[in-house]
């Protein structure tokens, strides 16, 4: 298969840790000033709330990957304190704060189906599984708010390489964890559990699939999927499954939690188009957390060069 | 209770309590508290404190009714135009932070997504009420027809409610629990309009001529 390379392939370095922090510092400090001037704009950047201790650890990465955006990155703080998983409470800011005592090890992750060498990895093994890549993604919820993250992982391919897909798998089951004793806020989410996604073979196989295992030089935070979660950049973010248990190669299309719900409204491909709408609003521009102007959503959030051949001849209105 | 209520103190501490949930966003955008989507949770936040004080205001005649404090009367104008006044920084925020004042962007909005075309008619219900709020409107307009016209506050809710019903993706418990609150208070009203016409009947069926 050819790759195509995206077209902004230079890499920038990510800032590090101490330095937007440091900025954290200096926004506080200027705000109290702003606050008088532009009560609204520039003042809700201040003084974020303390970053709490996660039990994070560092990640070695070998390398930076090619598929990096140059574009600047969310802050931590933002990716960490305003998340979408309903397991711990359906509010933005539910999840840092339920998600604390959530147990992540010891983790397995169970892959099977039909493959010539099921088996389960534990979460040594999956870190084993490629070298670790960086990769700096856009990531657009389907809510129209946008973010860039630079993720820790490998592609998904990696993975699929060493249980050895049978010619019958053509679509990949992930299922989340779901404990309803450690997540006791998931009933009054109206959604059901265990959180199951999926993709068709093909596109698990893109490059571009990341299996994720941390963040911003670190291990993953709870709130944002750990120990190991998907990253599908192209799609909208409730197909990037967090906390996975289990990987099922399968033969046919699987269900998916969201499209279960409101099958009019969230349909299997879900990837990201600024032409069609959600039923219930526009999907043509987002907010990127921390700017105030919405900017224009691009055609699978940017990723056209590397994706768009997937859905060749297929009719992207019809298969949202 | 009643000399409480009555006290001269009443309205002021009712109104500076009115004023606390403003207050607390401004806290909150002080201290950085607004989360990562200012503008989302200030939408949420004034949303969310319109219908509360929708719901409040509708509480008063059958708190005054069941629990005989017709003083309350006293404070059902100020918690109205208290929701008046939500449902304007509400909306500000939405044409403000989040079209910009670009009207035509608005139109289009309103004219296209259902869940806003509800929201801008509850909010357009309240601004005769807010209007005849005076007593100069009671007298011009006849207690009766004043009365009638300010029953649009029971539509204004109860769109409120199907505005918020409609933009939320999964976790239906928090608009239906607002629907449920206006259910019951729309239907307390109804079952007493309904007793009293019966009684009514009842009083004019008794009180026939003596002789």
């Amino acid at each position: 298969m050819l790759i195509r390379r995206p077209t902004d392939l230079t890499y920038s370095d990510v800032t590090p840790k101490s330095v937007y922090t440091q900025r954290r510092e200096f926004l506080r400090a200027m705000g109290i000033a702003g606050v008088a001037a532009f009560a609204g704009a520039a003042a809700w950047r201040l003084g974020l709330p303390l970053d709490e201790v996660y039990a994070t650890s560092k990640l070695d990465i070998a390398t930076k990957s090619p598929f990096s955006t140059t574009e600047k990155e969310t802050p931590y703080n933002d990716v960490t304190h305003y998340n979408n998983f309903y397991e711990f409470g359906t509010d933005k800011t539910d999840p840092a704060k339920n998600a604390q005592k959530f147990r992540t090890s010891p983790w397995a992750v169970s892959v099977e189906g039909e493959v010539k060498k099921p088996r389960k990895f534990s979460m040594d093994e999956i870190l084993k599984i490629a070298p670790l890549e960086e990769r700096i993604y856009r990531h657009r919820c389907v809510e129209a708010w946008s973010i860039v993250v630079p993720w820790i992982g490998f592609s998904f391919s990696e993975l699929a390489k060493l249980v050895e897909p049978t010619p019958k798998a053509q679509f990949v089951a992930f299922e989340s964890f779901f404990d309803p004793g450690q997540m006791p806020q998931a009933k009054y989410s109206g959604l059901d559990y265990p959180y199951v996604e999926g993709l068709r073979l093909d596109e698990a196989m893109n490059p571009l699939a990341l299996v994720g295992v941390g963040m911003y030089g670190e291990t993953l935070p709870n709130q944002d999927g750990a120990p190991v979660r998907m990253v599908v950049p192209w799609k909208y973010g409730y197909k990037s499954i967090k906390s996975i248990v289990k990987i099922r190669f399968v033969g046919k299309q699987p269900p998916t939690t969201w499209n279960r719900m409101a099958p009019q409204e969230y349909g299997f491909y879900s990837n990201v188009n600024p032409n069609v709408d959600h039923p219930r609003w526009s999907q043509a521009k987002e907010r990127r957390l921390g700017e105030i102007f919405k900017r224009p959503t691009l055609m699978f959030n940017g990723y056209s060069d590397q994706v768009a051949n997937l859905y060749n001849g297929m009719d992207l209105k019809k298969n949202y | 209770m009643h000399a409480l209520l009555n006290s001269k103190w009443s309205k002021p501490v009712i109104f500076l309590l009115c004023l606390l949930p403003l207050a607390m966003l401004g806290w909150e955008a002080l201290h950085g508290e607004l989360t990562a989507n200012p503008i989302e949770f200030i939408t949420h936040a004034t949303g969310d404190w319109t219908l509360r004080f929708l719901v409040i205001t509708l509480c008063v005649t059958p708190f005054r009714k069941i629990l005989h404090l017709p003083e309350l009367i006293r404070f059902r104008r100020m918690l109205g135009l208290f929701a008046f006044f939500y449902a304007c920084l509400h909306f500000t925020t939405y044409i403000w932070l989040d079209k910009f004042f670009d009207l035509s962007e608005m139109w289009k909005d309103i004219a296209k997504r259902k869940y806003i075309t509800v929201g801008f008619t509850a909010f357009l219900l309240l601004i005769p009420l807010a209007v005849t709020s005076t007593a100069g409107w009671i007298r011009r307009l006849g207690g009766k027809r004043w009365q009638m016209l300010h029953r649009l506050i029971y539509f204004s809710a109860a769109l409120g409610v199907i505005h918020y019903y409609w933009q939320v993706k999964s976790a239906v418990i928090r608009p239906l629990t607002y629907g449920a609150i206006v259910a019951v208070l729309l239907l307390w009203r109804l079952f007493a309009s309904l007793s009293k016409k019966k009684q009514l009947r009842i009083d004019a069926a008794t009180v026939r001529p003596l002789g």
